[in-house]
């Protein structure tokens, strides 16, 4: 029987109210009184001098309040970046100055040169155009492989080789690796690109600045995954404002998906213009503006080799991977390809040996940064499409060949520095055969063939980290923030209680999920308890939401800081009851003791916490409000298996995915409707990169897919009914809900399943096709069957 | 967007006589022109709105000639039209989204004239006139290339009147992203002849694919296409698909249109 409340239960998402009924507060819905707007003026070439930017006449164009350039910006710090990733040689990575405006040189197409405040939006754009620009246009550099040869443009011109870090992983395995290459009784060798993507949230960023004369206190409205690291970042390192007078509120956010965690030059310019023209200033992107200004997603070029014994034990795996930065670091650029990809690439796989290589390269493009499974999603897959093309060369079967070299006992020590807690791939893989109904396969492979169509079946596994941490080893790694997640409950005098999380919740449902994890410890009505995110001066400090933390840290940290509630409260219970502490249970919201009918209600030791007649005062003080810092012991490690089914017309290339099952083992869950619904728009996401999805631009640097014209996003009528299962569950071992995070999962478990399944489809026409690149398009899928 | 000043005209004449002031722009339907203008990559000071003109609206059938008012939309031409002419009907319904069908209108998209657009091929492929404030211009001489027509200035399509074939069909294949046709083909059967009109397909817009009407003419079957191959020197090449791509689906589309006549 399913529960209707507290962990387990398929509780109804709360906020959703709100979002559906058009009562969500956004940050475009917060309007200050005598703001002015803002508009970037943004490089139209990819890369150039710049030899004039004269504001003279468009200040002089109506409402104008001020112009801003570039020079405006010198004397004050650039973006940071957040992660410093050391080389193979123990160097650290190149760190180019990032300006806030650009000065001296344009290194990308929609980088901002220069900001117009004006009384309406349209005043400022109007004398934006008035700005007189001229640019020496220089040769751009766009492609990786071309970024690293002698003589190519150089997007910084202190940095010879457009290199950012030349990363070896684990650079003393390397020999090793190598050896184990030259016994190998077969090696598989692939070489595949993983598509950059536009993130595409719902709801475009904006910033709102805003400056208080009366107290010197800045505050800044953003759309942001994690205001204190906003805070901290644009506080210490752009501006120079301390935290106690700067406050960063994120309020209802329409959807992340990674590219809302960076620190952004808008940001900066408006949280500075706002104290510099005295009112509040305001900026809202158009969609336009996000195709060139939101960091990127992907874009890795990969060549990965895997050695296996005659036994088809895999024996060693040696990749080398090209991972664009963009023409600047974003705030956790340098993580990705790396602590967040190479730690990975063991993959479900007990692979001995394993060698990565990584060479960051600038190019003349958006930056590139973390987006939905950020560096997993190009482990997995790579690895997934390598193992089933190994499966395809030694003629056996890629299910077979998988289950063969899992890791099956834990926990489990890898190659590449992580060490699994827990897991069971076999299960999710028997879990996922039967969703999948492979034995149906070939009737429904010949009713296709009936009609002119081919059928193909993919599967892939995976493995991913979460929650990652901790902080001390992360620090080692050259992450310049802790991994930690802080709570703070409040308990009213009359009973509810509100938490305060650093978590932070764009669209995953924190406020119903966080709430029943409460509600189930101290047994009372979900409703009576409210999740508060999002704004720096209620909240302590917190790291906010990405890498599917938020439960495994976040909610962590709030079980901490309810059991320090639940404590006190049995030491106030035991003085109301007169009994020894150690005998107070609480259970369905009332504290009793032990072996008797004598007991005293939630609400009423709350009351007796806040007016405290008949109360513990030499012991205890009044009051019911705890805090807890939660700062995790070991990643987490979700894994699962996923199948893909499609159909694919011969005649046009055109693929159509038929059936999808994802067996999924995320630990204990807490909401499976959430869970159920994060895994639909993850695999959303993965099918958007693995069939439609593609940034591209042209040799000048000129972005192509530049709008959704051109840049196909997921619909519903690209995707099937999927069969999502999570039954599988081996609790995560280190932290107190047993729960390992579900949020990008989808997006990670996806695209391999489905190339997987559109290769097999070609190779059942007669086509031996061996790899094709995402998206897989019509266009692609035909030209690879016509040769 | 740029300030603009906005004539709403209740009848072709008015229109007309709006259209002489200075850097006057038709509006019909909008679905292309708005988000222009909001691009800022046109600059009209006058937008003449044609929404109100209720001469230019409706759908009706007279001497076997279906017409069809240039202001009307493509969700009433779903509807009206369906009894007379499906494959028209068809091709409307189709068209973009519902937001883009209850406001985009036919002579919207015939004076525009969008490589990838749907209704020039319907048009073309019937034979159709396309009548203006001033004259009647037959189909074959109407459409020039891509976005040109055989407007003159100011000159405002008021409707456009197909002859209704024995039978007709529109297959498309849509381009992911924007999903406008990548390549789609209609295919009429009147019974003096047929005409193949293909779109989204060409550099120079939608064009009368003659190779495939000859080799239909002698024998209307799809097997009769094999090895017909349209010319992909003359193709749209971009992200989306090549030349050679489109100029196969050309024949893809059109052996499919044929075949759903039977």
């Amino acid at each position: 029987m399913p529960k209707d409340g507290g962990i387990g239960a398929s509780s109804k998402r709360r906020e959703d109210v709100r979002f559906l009924t058009g009562n969500g507060k956004y940050t475009d819905d917060i309007n200050m009184r005598g703001q002015a707007y803002v508009h970037f003026l943004r490089s139209d070439v990819a890369h150039g001098t710049l030899t004039k930017v004269d504001t003279s006449a468009a200040a002089e164009m109506p409402g104008v309040v001020q112009i801003f350039t570039g020079a405006d910006f010198v004397e004050i710090g650039g973006m940071p970046c957040g992660w410093q990733v050391t080389d193979k040689h123990g160097d650290p990575m190149h760190e180019p100055k990032h300006p806030v405006l650009a000065h001296g040189k344009v290194r990308h197409v929609g980088e901002p040169i220069a900001a117009v405040v004006a009384e309406t939006l349209a005043q400022a754009r109007d004398a934006a155009e008035a700005i007189e620009v001229d640019i020496a246009e220089l040769p751009a550099v766009v492609n990786m492989k071309d970024a690293v040869k002698d003589g190519a443009p150089k997007v910084h011109d202190e940095l010879p080789g457009n290199l950012c870090y030349d990363w070896g992983f684990v650079e003393e395995n390397k020999g090793a690796v190598d050896e184990a290459f030259e016994k190998a009784a077969h090696v598989t060798t692939l070489e595949l690109t993983n598509n950059r993507l536009v993130a595409n949230p719902m709801e475009p960023r904006v910033a709102i600045g805003d400056f208080d004369r009366s107290d010197g206190e800045h505050t800044l409205y953003t759309t942001s995954q994690n205001p204190h690291v906003i805070r901290l970042l644009m506080g210490a390192f752009v501006l120079g404002i301390p935290e106690h007078k700067l406050r960063v509120v994120a309020p209802d956010v329409g959807g992340g998906f990674g590219t809302k965690i960076f620190h952004y030059q808008e940001e900066a310019f408006c949280t500075f213009a706002a104290k510099a023209v005295n009112r509040p200033v305001k900026w809202t992107s158009t969609r336009s503006e996000a195709f060139v200004s939101d960091a990127h997603g992907r874009d890795h070029v990969t060549k990965i080799e895997l050695a296996l014994d005659a036994e088809n034990n895999f024996t060693a795996l040696r990749t080398d991977t090209y991972a664009n930065m963009g023409a600047y670091l974003s705030t956790f650029a340098p993580s990705v390809p790396t602590w967040l990809h190479g730690t990975l690439m063991a993959g479900n796989y007990k692979t001995p040996l394993i060698y990565v290589n990584v060479k960051a390269v600038f190019t003349n493009t958006v930056p590139v940064d973390a987006y939905r499974g950020a560096g997993r999603p190009e482990a997995t897959y790579q690895l997934e499409r390598l193992v089933d093309m190994a499966a395809h060369e030694l003629g056996v079967d890629p299910i077979a060949l998988r289950r063969q070299n899992f890791i099956t006992e834990f926990p489990y020590a890898t190659p590449v520095a992580v060490e699994y807690d827990t897991g069971d791939y076999v299960a999710t893989m028997d879990k996922l055969e039967e969703m999948a109904d492979l034995s149906g396969f070939e009737a429904r492979r010949k009713a296709s063939e009936a009609k002119g169509k081919l059928r193909g079946f993919g599967v892939n596994c995976y493995i991913e980290a979460c929650g990652i941490a901790p902080s001390n080893l992360v620090g080692q790694l050259g992450a310049r923030a802790g991994l930690y997640e802080s709570a703070t409950v409040r308990v009213n005098a009359t009973g509810g209680l509100v938490v305060m999380t650093g978590s932070h919740s764009h669209g995953q449902g924190h406020e119903t999920s966080f709430a029943q994890v409460v509600a189930e410890m101290i047994g009372i009505d979900e409703s009576m308890i409210d999740i508060v995110h999002g704004d720096t001066s209620k909240v302590p400090m917190g790291m906010g939401t990405y890498g599917s933390r938020s439960i495994a840290v976040g909610g962590s940290a709030m079980v901490r800081a309810t059991e320090k509630i639940i404590a006190k409260a049995k030491k106030i219970a035991s003085h109301l009851l007169e009994a020894s502490e150690g005998d107070i249970e609480l259970k369905d919201g009332a504290f009793s003791v032990a072996g008797t009918d004598k007991s005293v209600a939630w609400g009423d030791v709350t009351l007796a916490a806040y007016v405290p007649h008949n109360y513990p005062l030499d012991d205890i003080e009044p009051g019911l409000e705890e805090t807890a810092f939660y700062d995790p012991a070991n990643f987490t490690y979700p894994s699962g298996a996923y199948a893909c089914e499609v159909e694919l017309d011969p005649d046009t290339g055109q693929v159509s995915i038929e059936r999808f099952s994802a067996a999924d083992d995320f630990g204990n869950i807490i909401n499976p409707m959430i869970v159920t619904g994060q895994v639909h728009g993850g695999i959303a996401q993965g099918v958007g990169q693995a069939l439609l999805e593609n940034c591209a631009y042209d040799e000048e640097g000129q972005l192509l897919s530049a709008s959704y014209m051109d840049y196909a996003m997921p619909r519903a009528s690209d995707l099937p009914f999927y069969d999502v299962d999570h039954s599988c569950q081996t609790p995560c071992t280190h932290n107190p809900l047993g729960v390992k995070g579900c949020g990008e999962a989808g997006a990670i478990g996806s695209p391999p399943a489905v190339v997987n399944a559109v290769i097999n489809a070609m190779r059942s026409g007669g086509h031996d096709v061996k790899h094709i690149d995402m998206p897989v398009s019509p266009a692609r899928v035909w030209a690879a069957m016509n040769g | 967007m740029y300030n603009f000043d906005v004539e709403r005209p209740s009848t072709v004449a008015e229109a007309v006589a709006a259209m002489g002031r200075d850097e006057a722009q038709p509006m019909s339907g909008g679905q292309t022109l708005i988000p222009t203008l909001k691009a800022r990559l046109a600059a009209p000071s006058v937008l003449v709105s044609l929404g109100g003109i209720e001469e230019m609206k409706g759908v009706s059938m007279a001497d076997g000639l279906l017409s069809v008012g240039g202001g009307t939309t493509h969700a009433a031409v779903a509807r009206e039209a369906a009894a007379h002419y499906p494959a028209l009907a068809g091709l409307a319904a189709r068209i973009g989204d519902p937001a883009v069908r209850n406001r985009g209108t036919i002579g919207g998209s015939v004076a525009n004239n969008d490589p990838s657009a749907c209704y020039p091929a319907a048009v073309l492929g019937s034979g159709a006139t396309v009548v203006t404030n001033q004259r009647e211009i037959a189909a074959d001489d109407y459409f020039l290339g891509m976005f040109e027509t055989a407007l003159d200035e100011g000159e405002i399509v008021t409707g456009v009147n197909f002859p209704v074939p024995q039978a007709a069909h529109y297959e498309k294949m849509i381009q992911p992203a924007s999903r406008f046709p990548l390549v789609a083909v209609f295919v009429a059967k009147f019974s003096d002849g047929l005409r193949v009109a293909v779109t989204g397909a060409s550099n120079n817009g939608v064009f009368r694919w003659t190779e495939a009407e000859t080799a239909l003419a002698a024998d209307f079957s799809a097997d009769a296409l094999n090895g017909v191959k349209a010319d992909a020197s003359e193709m749209i090449s971009d992200l989306h698909g090549t030349g050679a791509y489109r100029a196969h689906l050309v024949n893809v589309m059109t052996k499919r249109a044929v075949a759903a006549i039977g």
